[in-house]
């Protein structure tokens, strides 16, 4: 199998106003891999991880130097239109953030503003997205209710249900899971596990034994810099920074 | 229907609510507080009392007075005419007694009104809230809120003799005395509050659900008309409820502006006349007190006061039932 990059990314640089949040990242994504992103609270994970889709665009104060390729796209380039690359790139969120709108509806949303109005496609990919996010058997007896009536796990997974039915390349996982129970964690890990067949996903995380369990590629962040990046088995087996290694042990952070 | 068996006073409480909910005074909540205390200064306990019982004292004499003048009148007129007579004349020589005139009068300019006010109000809170930089609401909010500081009178010498003439010149047939001029200041009027009403309610929808949206995709104008508006539509509403009980009630732009003819019409470039300006008609004539002619005032009132509370009281039920849409 070839990989190929879906992000090459040189000398990144963020500030918040004065404050310089990420510096001098380099670092490529593989294709139909699982990328997770670790380190201390305030490292800047979540601010790397929202530059991929350009969602830091909506703070005033955000501004950034160096280059992030997507495929070939550089995605800070003055032509580029952030709304079409959130298509390609979807994200999902640390809280579930449901509209308060029924099932179908929230699945359709994206549809829906593309303008897809056939009511059989719909619902085709209603269930599709429902199936590969393992919550179909859960909801297809009430896709008219409302998504707040759920639990917090299966609106996570109607989240990510609603990311994939818009059929985008990559997937951004902010720390999905931290909000759940280890039974619904589970199912979320494995769901991630079958999406990278289909999709690319990055996921920041502060459980270690979860980027251990599902991810290809780790990266660990500190203070604004990526400390150590590598495959994953080899980050916890045989890190090369004395730092990672004090991490991932428990020793600080 | 008849007023006088229908009404009874258990709602002097919930009146006692939407009062306080209107005048932003959380009154029962300062009776609480000030009872807690009661050990420590009976004195003043005693005084606020008294202020307080003075307002709910005044309103049930308000509503009091309505009801037995009400009655009174309806001794003489019956409440069929009332409802179904087609002509307003207490004050002439053949006098007739039909309500619908005047209501007609006052459901013109306020559907004018809110014609004029919710697209308006919408847009200018969709554009405060959604595109507007933060030094551009800043200023905004304050101006806006000064439209609504205007003293009516003022608003109703605009309607007469800016508004009116200036839409003489592109509306045919349009009289000096009309609805539509007075209706569309007072939508102008009523602008401020839904929009700065609907603001804090798109403001209160979460940022992780516009996040959401942008996620996926989505434009700013789809964000604020397919996620931010549908998820504050209670608020959204109940401003314009709000903004509706305001313009039935509103009286003195129609009195300079609407002339004094009712009349069964949804024609809005003729003169009409709203219940609120046949009230301030009769109460400025000489109307001897005790006749007819006097007690057509409170009927018209009552009339008038059921519209409202019946609007206030749907506005809170349409809070509760929406309140918990996103929590
Ligand atoms: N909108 C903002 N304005 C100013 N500073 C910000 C903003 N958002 C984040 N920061 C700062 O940038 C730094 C990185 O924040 P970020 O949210 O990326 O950290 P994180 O690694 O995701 O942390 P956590 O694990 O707690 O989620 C922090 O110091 C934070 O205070
Ligand atoms: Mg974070």
């Amino acid at each position: 199998m070839v990989e190929n990059n879906v992000f090459d990314i040189s000398a990144l640089n963020v500030w918040y106003g004065e404050k310089q949040v990420l510096k001098d990242i380099n670092i490529e994504i593989k294709a139909n891999c699982v990328t997770a992103l670790i380190g201390p609270s305030g490292c800047g994970k979540s601010t790397f991880l929202r530059c991929l889709n350009r969602m830091n665009d909506f703070i005033p104060e955000f501004h950034l130097e160096g280059k992030i390729i997507n495929n070939g796209t550089d995605l800070y380039a003055q032509k580029i239109d952030p709304i079409e690359i959130r298509r390609d790139i979807g994200m999902v969120f640390q809280k579930p953030n449901p509209f308060p709108k029924s099932v179908y509806k929230n699945i359709t949303f994206g549809l829906n503003i593309f303008g897809v109005k056939d009511t059989e496609k719909l619902d085709k990919i209603v269930e599709d997205s429902l199936r590969k996010a393992a919550l179909w058997d859960e909801v297809k007896d009430d896709l008219n209710r409302s998504a707040l009536s759920f639990s917090g796990g299966q609106q996570q997974r109607l989240c990510i249900a609603r990311a994939i039915a818009v059929n985008p390349k990559v997937i951004l996982f902010d720390e999905p899971c931290s909000a759940l129970d280890p039974i619904a964690t589970g199912k979320i890990e494995d769901l991630i596990t079958e999406l990278k067949k289909d999709y690319t996903v990055v996921i920041v995380t502060h459980n270690m034994q979860q980027a251990a369990r599902i991810s290809d590629f780790t990266g660990f962040f500190m203070l604004g810099e990526l400390a150590e990046f590598d495959k994953t088995k080899k980050i916890f087996t045989d890190p090369s920074n004395k730092v990672t290694e004090d991490y991932i042990t428990g020793r600080f952070g | 229907m008849n007023t006088e068996e229908t009404f009874d006073v258990k709602p002097i409480g919930r009146l006692f609510a939407v009062l306080s909910y209107f005048t932003k005074i959380n009154l029962a909540g300062l009776m609480k507080n000030f009872s807690r205390k009661k050990a420590y200064d009976k004195g003043i306990k005693g005084i606020l009392f008294l202020c307080a019982s003075l307002s709910i004292l005044t309103t049930i004499g308000i509503i009091s007075v309505l009801i037995f003048e009400t009655v009174e009148f309806f001794k003489e007129v019956h409440i069929l005419d009332f409802l179904f007579d087609s002509q307003w004349t207490p004050l002439f020589y053949e006098k007739h007694f039909g309500i619908m005139s005047l209501l007609c009068g006052t459901i013109l300019v306020t559907l004018i009104a809110m014609l004029v006010a919710i697209p308006l109000g919408i847009l200018s809170a969709v554009y405060l809230n959604e595109y507007a930089g933060e030094r551009f609401r800043s200023i905004a909010k304050p101006v806006l809120e000064i439209l609504a500081g205007i003293p009516t009178v003022v608003y109703g010498y605009f309607a007469l003799f800016f508004v009116t003439p200036l839409l003489q010149k592109v509306v045919p047939g349009l009289s000096g005395f009309n609805a539509l001029s007075p209706g569309i200041v007072m939508g102008i009027m009523i602008l401020p509050m839904i929009s700065s009403l609907s603001e804090d309610a798109m403001r209160a929808v979460p940022k992780s659900l516009r996040e959401g949206a942008y996620a996926m995709g989505a434009t700013k104008m789809q964000v604020a008309f397919r996620v931010v508006i549908p998820a504050a539509t209670s608020g959204i509403v109940s401003s314009f409820i709000l903004g509706m009980s305001r313009a039935i009630g509103e009286t003195m732009i129609v009195t300079i502006a609407s002339g004094q003819m009712p009349r069964l019409t949804f024609d809005p470039r003729v003169p009409i006349e709203t219940i609120t300006a046949y009230i301030v008609q009769v109460s400025l004539g000489d109307t001897p007190v005790g006749t007819i002619e006097y007690n057509t005032i409170f009927a018209a009132g009552m009339t008038l006061f059921i519209f409202t509370f019946t609007l206030s009281i749907f506005s809170h039920w349409l809070k509760k039932r929406f309140r918990e849409e996103y929590s």
